[in-house]
């Protein structure tokens, strides 16, 4: 019984519109094992997990080929309702609770004990059956003493500790009858330290039960606390299964991130003697209220004419950063521009302080989707600069021949793909819209540009160009640029420096040749702590 | 073919679509039924000026974001107390354009403080906007009910002869009735062409242009076209939508005095209520959207609108002689119209 395979998924391939995102990914699971998921954003994990729980967005986009196996038997999984009942479940990382119900109410939700009264038997529905409240009390009891929970199972959910919520998500798991296999996904990524020690005790718990879990995250040293075995997934590509005693933090944060890149055409002229260069922006003690990204107090110095790469997981708050200096969301700190204080939360005094900046947000906050490529391009700088406007006796109207010619010239040196100046940018491709962002931030003739994500949602080919435009941006004009992006490859092949960002802190500043494992540990969190029990 | 039909319903968009294909139905309609056209081409004229300004009130609302400005009933009682101070005033000299013009300046003022105290109270509600809008107007004609007994007016021509308080509908004859009407109205074959009315308009029209081409206009659009957007080119957008609600009572005040002079009475009490939905579903068939609109939205539309409206009411009465068929038709369309506007709302893009 210990030794079988609860899960095996063999040979697993998918692709979404001819692009492959999974290529021929094995994983086995045993019964009371533990085995970690290991990845970067965007390897592959939550597609895999998409697969196992028969998701409609798996389907709907042509399937998947590989087999999965339960027990040693193939199953075809076709709808989250398929994976319950043969024993798979879920917790997730956003809790899926309600809040004003208690917490037998929540773990029996939709699963309720019933006994039959007199209306359920005059219209023959179980669905008018009366609750067992009793039974379900009792029910949940037993759920919450397996993970060792003291709370009482009459609480309402709401105004629970975080922690609580979590668990109270896996004893709905562990209710349900014949669980076989229980997939956590990053359970641990808002929980304090004390609270991941003990859900992970109570994880081991249940292995011990004979549940086999499948643990996704990318903590590194929980990974090590917690799994049996680990396997390690990079851009859709199954790197390699290592059991626990014979890896280390080191080596799985070289699997993660993995070789993978060629320099680009870098001079490597801006590398050297960097405490004598002009600094374009100091950063002191920057604290950024971004919800989900938020940045928690920064000390950066950005040096004129070089490129900057911020990195790092998704949530640590790397974007958070570009967003605080323009002040589109509540900052507190010193920002100075060459030496002169820049007044936070005014988004026109630093786009007036020479910065300017393209959105992660492409098609939300950086274009108007409605409007012409022209329009896009000239407006902010209009309303910034007051550039763009002709006298017409008291009036000042918009200088239509002036916001084309500009545009026109634009379009002609970002080689921007379009019908003409004035198409709507809602029909432009993802690639050519990015353009549009930049070229509206050129028009502005910033000192510094902000990038954050340039090439998030656009095809390779666009990437590149968008890359070599930034490369060129920055030796041909001498600007200073920021760029945040999730893609450290992206990262490593332009930028001077690569400042990675965790829990909202920096964890550490990396030149692009840097070891492959630094960045691993670094994104992971875990550079700083090692660093401190190697001895300093 | 059936693709070719689809781009171009998309492109004209189907409530133009079917309430032209009415316009042009009603029109063959009155042609068949020997109606006569001087009337009804002078008819549809006096009420495109009459409805015009109101309609274009809606413009600046929507584009700066509010959405369709269902409290227009806030402009339109801040114009009625213009008119009504300058008659009170006596400030209708010829010279005056007999209190026209004294009734405008005077609601200015008023209309400027209306919109920006609703301008702020509407920044705090965003997303609620038309119901929120909808009721402001409901309460706030229900209060002058009180007003309009309350308010110290004393000319014999605006009070009751018993009693307190002014009268349900004022005569314009011996003030400003019909002033633009009739500047250098001139006829042809019979149809009478209201100029100075029409000038009116297309010059209101013609200065909202001028103004969505300055800086101070592309801010107000973008504010309301992506507020996101518009916060990352640092670009205040609460203070662009109260711009936008201070303009659209502004225009509504200015409208109403307008209409009242077309109509030649000033009506009070319950009438201001009603001014907001025709201007609305104006606006709507023009071709605009709860988010966008263009000034040509509301020139086509109110002509569309009121069109249908003038030569469908003969039309009605004619085959249905009894009854009063033509107002239960005109509340039809112009609910209709409006209906299919609300299920539009946050249909997103």
């Amino acid at each position: 019984m210990k030794k079988e395979a609860v899960l095996q998924m063999k040979n697993i391939e998918k692709a979404y519109y001819g692009n492959k995102v999974l290529k021929n990914i094995s994983l086995s699971v045993k019964a009371g094992e533990i085995h970690a998921l290991l990845g970067e954003n965007g390897a592959g994990k939550s597609t895999l997990m998409n697969i196992l729980f028969g998701m409609p967005v798996i389907h709907s986009t042509g399937g998947f080929s590989g087999e999965v196996r339960l027990n040693d038997e193939i199953v075809e999984i076709k709808s989250p309702f398929d994976a319950m009942k043969l024993g798979i479940g879920m917790v997730h990382q956003e809790f899926m609770l309600i809040p004003d119900f208690t917490i037998t109410e929540n773990i029996k939700v939709n699963r309720e004990t019933t006994t039959p009264n007199f209306i359920s038997r005059t219209f023959k529905s179980k669905r008018l059956e009366t609750l067992d409240h009793r039974a379900m009390d009792s029910d949940a009891r037993k759920a919450l003493d397996t993970l060792g929970m003291g709370i009482d199972e009459w609480t309402k959910v709401a105004g629970l500790p975080i922690g609580y919520m979590q668990f109270i998500e896996i004893a709905r798991e562990i209710d349900k009858s014949g669980i076989k296999l229980l997939v956590f996904d990053e359970p641990t990524a808002v929980l304090t330290e004390g609270e991941a020690d003990n859900l992970i005790a109570a994880i081991k718990g249940l292995a011990a039960k004979g549940i086999g879990i499948l643990f996704i995250t990318h903590r590194l040293e929980e990974v090590l606390q917690a799994a049996d075995n680990i396997t390690i997934l990079r851009d859709g590509e199954l790197v390699a299964t290592r059991k626990k005693k014979e890896t280390s933090v080191i080596e799985l944060a070289e699997l993660m991130v993995g070789r993978k890149i060629q320099i680009l055409n870098k001079s490597g002229a801006n590398n050297g003697g960097t405490d004598q260069r002009e600094k374009a922006i100091e950063i002191k003690n920057l604290e950024v209220k971004m919800p989900g990204e938020a940045v928690k107090g920064i000390d950066l110095d950005v040096y004129k004419g070089e490129i900057l790469g911020i990195g790092g997981l998704a949530g640590q708050g790397k974007i958070g950063i570009a967003n605080g200096i323009m002040g589109l969301y509540e900052s507190t700190g010193e920002v100075l521009i060459n030496g002169q204080n820049l007044v936070l939360n005014d988004t026109k005094g630093s786009l007036r302080a020479g910065i300017a900046f393209v959105s992660e947000d492409r098609r939300g906050v950086g274009l108007l989707l409605d409007a012409s490529i022209e329009y896009n391009i000239a407006v902010t700088t209009l309303q910034v600069k007051n550039k763009f406007l002709k006298r017409y006796g008291f009036f000042k109207q918009i200088d239509g021949r002036g916001v084309r010619q500009h545009a026109q010239q634009l379009i002609k040196d970002l080689d921007i793909r379009c019908s003409g100046s004035q198409q709507l940018t809602r029909q432009l491709s993802g690639g050519n819209q990015q353009k549009v962002c930049i070229a509206r931030a050129l028009t502005l003739e910033p000192n510094v540009l902000l990038v954050s994500e340039p090439t998030r949602g656009i095809d390779i080919g666009a990437k590149k160009l968008v890359l070599d435009l930034l490369l060129k941006l920055n030796k041909e004009l001498g600007m200073t640029i920021i760029m945040t992006s999730s893609e450290l490859v992206e990262l490593r092949s332009i930028c001077d420096r690569i400042v990675i960002i965790s829990d909202g802190g920096i964890e550490g500043i990396l030149p692009p040749e840097a070891e492959d494992r630094e960045f691993g540990l670094m994104m992971a969190g875990e550079y700083k702590k090692l660093l401190g029990k190697e001895g300093m | 073919m059936a693709d070719t039909v689809r781009t171009y319903t998309r492109k004209i968009g189907l409530p133009r679509l079917i309430i032209s294909a009415l316009f042009i139905a009603v029109c063959i309609a009155a042609v068949i039924m020997k109606q006569d056209f001087r009337l009804l081409v002078s008819d549809v004229l006096r009420r495109f000026g009459m409805f015009g300004i109101l309609a274009l009130a809606m413009i600046p609302a929507i584009q700066s974001g509010t959405g369709p400005n269902f409290a227009l009933p806030i402009g339109v009682i801040c114009g009625l107390l213009g008119g009504l101070i300058a008659i009170e005033l006596k400030l209708t000299s010829a010279i005056l354009g007999y209190g026209f013009i004294p009734a405008i300046l005077i609601s200015l003022p008023f209309a400027i403080l209306a919109g920006y105290i609703y301008g702020r109270l509407l920044n705090k509600i965003k997303g609620s906007e038309m119901l929120v809008a909808t009721y402001t107007g409901f309460s706030i004609v229900s209060f002058m009910q009180i007003g309009w007994v309350m308010l110290p007016f004393k000319h014999p021509e605006m009070i009751w002869p018993i009693g307190k308080g002014l009268r349900v509908t004022i005569a314009l004859d011996s003030t400003y009735g019909k002033v633009l009407n009739n500047l250098w109205a001139f006829k042809i074959k019979g149809a009478n062409i209201p100029t100075g009315l029409l000038l009116f308009f297309f010059g209101s029209c013609f200065l909202l242009w001028v103004f969505s081409r300055s800086k101070t206009g592309i801010a107000l659009n973008i504010s309301g076209d992506n507020p996101k957007f518009a916060a990352a080119s640092g670009i205040d957008v609460d203070k662009n939508r109260i711009l936008g609600m201070v303009l659209s009572t502004v225009i509504a005040a200015v409208g109403i005095i307008v209409y009242s002079q077309s109509y030649g009475y000033i009506q009070l009490y319950m009438d201001p209520l009603y001014m907001a939905f025709p201007a609305v579903a104006a606006v709507l068939i023009g071709g605009a959207s709860t988010k966008k609109a263009k000034i040509s939205h509301a020139i086509i539309g109110v002509f569309l609108f009121q069109g249908i409206l003038v030569v469908a009411l003969p039309v009605a009465n004619d085959m249905i002689p009894e009854g009063n068929l033509s107002e239960v038709l005109r509340m039809i369309v112009q609910n209709a119209i409006i209906l299919y506007a609300l299920t539009k709302v946050g249909g997103g893009d």
